[in-house]
């Protein structure tokens, strides 16, 4: 099994996730898990609640850490021992509850915990800032990734839910180097609004990013993924190339049928 | 999974259609309400030198200030304190504690530089331990730590001065705390000095920001790397040095140290940063809403003194205006939480 993987591993392979095993107690949270993302491709990854989704993007990110098996980006087996180290390594994670502070702007938002400062030899938070620089680079990316926001300088508190999560999703693009992870970013959107975050998700593809997408929609999953992992009771139960046509075959998966 | 964010299509776009082009309107009224509290200082201000020809005479103005500087100087810290979701009950005897210390330095050593200093880390030292204890102890709130500290500064005071004002300031303590300038009291250059100072490095510094990241969303600050416990810790001590400095002025003006002093701080300094507009949630406001809201009281207790009304019926005023300054809060919630479903249905 080790050979084959040898083999498929392309040039391209930005992760890749062996074997995975992680316990919590007596609940086996996953078991045998692997997975891999590619450059400038979607892996959707399925299942049911409760299905390990979230346990194995937590320890690709750094919040867990897995029992046994590997991780590796970009052919290097790589701890993720925290999720500062997993940031630093290259990837970023948007979670359901988005971490954006409601009280600051998306400049500010975007830098949180890791503002360009100066001078070096200060203790960070001792440093200064260069708002400036933090802002034109926001306000690039944004106009970049064509999201329209309401007045410069409005902090998150005033945007909608699509808009939030543009911002979110904005911030996870300027500073993954590697690879993206957003979990249900269409969850608690309407129709409109979900449609711009796809969108928003399809221009990181094709900027080169390696994205892993959770969701339950199946419309998305057709649209955007080039592969669709499905995880049942912690266990990989189904991966196929995503298609109008095989939809019912992913939920049979996903469910179990 | 946002409870916060209304957002399903249908309300949004009922709402849109309701009210229009009501986007503009909502922004005015937050707005407005941002302003407020500077608006109402400057109609009051005027209001009563009409009412009282005494008002604006030098003399006054220059006891409202001097009045008003310690409430304004220890408002500062917990204008800090509050921006990080917290709350400081021990600034009052913290206070008290440091003037009674700066003046048994004084009487011991008769030294300037160690009263000053003796009394800024007395405060800041009771600080640390709020914050410390709140931090590392894992208390899910600050009022509890800072209720124990209120209760032991206040009997360390107590027990140090034998329950009575210890008489006596050097010289340079008392030019800060009592003397002033071509009029203008000494009291007021340290409070501005003081004010610029956290204005500059709220806005400037990485700390600055990291202090409206933690009491914006900790659990998000946690996530992004920010060190949290820290930040928090770094809020407590300021919010005791500033009742550390303010003990300074006191005692100054005083030119005595006693275990008195302070009483009821605490609330007059929760009081100064709600009324000036600083949100009680945590994450907003700036240090000039804990200088207008100290200002503010200062002014309405003159006016009351002014205008002979019972000193009793003060606390009731002051009272009432909290109740409008924390709904003022909650409206400005509504407001935003307004904009957010008029967004999702909007031009974007």
């Amino acid at each position: 099994m080790t050979k084959s993987f040898a083999v498929s591993r392309s040039t391209d392979t930005v992760l890749d996730v062996r074997n995975a095993t992680k316990r919590f107690g007596p609940v086996l949270a996953l078991d045998n898990v692997s997975i891999q993302a590619h450059r400038g491709q979607v892996l959707a990854l399925l299942g049911d609640n409760g299905a390990g989704k979230s346990t194995l993007i937590k320890c690709i990110s750094g919040v867990h850490q897995i029992d046994s098996g590997m991780i590796q980006l970009d052919g290097k087996p790589t701890l993720m021992r925290s999720p500062g180290s997993a940031r630093e390594a290259g990837i970023e994670t948007v979670y359901q509850d988005l971490a954006l502070f409601d009280n600051l702007t998306p400049a500010q938002n975007f830098y949180a915990g890791r503002e360009i400062s100066f001078p070096s030899w200060l203790p960070p938070g001792l440093r200064f800032m260069r708002r400036s620089e933090m802002e034109s680079v926001t306000n690039d990316v944004l106009e970049r990734l064509k999201v329209t926001l309401p007045g410069a300088g409005a902090t998150v508190a005033l945007m909608s839910g699509g808009q939030r999560q543009a911002v979110a999703v904005a911030r996870a693009s300027v500073f993954a180097r590697k690879l993206v992870i957003l979990d249900e970013p269409t969850a608690a959107l309407g129709l409109r609004e979900s449609r711009k975050v796809l969108d928003l998700i399809a221009q990181l593809r094709d900027e080169g990013n390696a994205v892993i997408l959770i969701t339950h929609n199946m419309e998305h999953v057709t649209e955007l993924a080039s592969l669709a992992v499905v995880l049942r009771q912690g266990r990989k139960v189904g991966e196929l190339i995503p298609t109008k046509a095989n939809q019912h075959d992913l939920i049979s998966m996903i469910v179990g049928g | 999974m946002h409870a916060k964010t209304p957002t399903t299509p249908k309300t949004g776009i009922a709402v849109s259609q309701e009210r229009g082009a009501s986007s503009t309107a909502v922004r005015t009224s937050l707005k407005l309400l941002g302003a407020g509290p500077v608006v109402i200082l400057v109609a009051l201000i005027i209001l009563l030198g009409f009412l009282s020809p005494y008002f604006f005479t030098g003399r006054n103005l220059g006891n409202i200030l001097s009045q008003t500087a310690v409430i304004a100087l220890v408002a500062m810290g917990q204008h800090i304190v509050i921006l990080t979701r917290g709350i400081d009950l021990s600034v009052g005897s913290n206070l008290a504690l440091a003037s009674v210390v700066g003046a048994l330095v004084f009487k011991s050593t008769d030294s300037t530089v160690l009263v000053v200093v003796a009394m800024i880390a007395s405060g800041g030292l009771v600080g640390a331990i709020n914050g410390l204890v709140y931090v590392y102890g894992r208390l899910p709130h600050p009022f509890i730590i800072t209720l124990a500290t209120l209760s032991i500064a206040k009997g360390t005071a107590l027990e140090l001065s034998d329950g009575r004002a210890i008489q006596g300031m050097p010289d340079f303590v008392r030019a800060i705390g009592g003397g002033s300038i071509h009029g203008v009291p000494g009291s007021l250059f340290v409070v501005a000095g003081v004010a610029l100072l956290f204005a500059v490095m709220a806005k400037t510094m990485v700390w600055g920001r990291w202090l409206y990241a933690v009491g914006g969303k900790p659990e998000a600050a946690l996530q992004m790397g920010i060190p949290v416990k820290r930040v928090l810790i770094s809020a407590y001590v300021i919010s005791g040095l500033c009742a550390g400095l303010g003990a300074l002025l006191l005692a100054g003006r005083t030119d005595a140290g006693s275990p008195l002093f302070g009483n009821l701080l605490e609330l007059d300094t929760i009081a100064a940063v709600i009324i000036g507009g600083a949100s009680f949630l945590g994450g907003r406001g700036h240090i000039g809403h804990a200088l207008v809201g100290a200002i503010m009281i200062g002014v309405i207790r003159n006016a009351l003194n002014l205008l002979n009304v019972d000193i009793f019926f003060q606390l009731i005023v002051i009272g009432v205006v909290i109740v409008i300054a924390v709904e003022a809060d909650v409206l400005r919630n509504h407001l935003e939480g307004r904009m957010r479903v008029l967004q999702a249905a909007g031009q974007t």
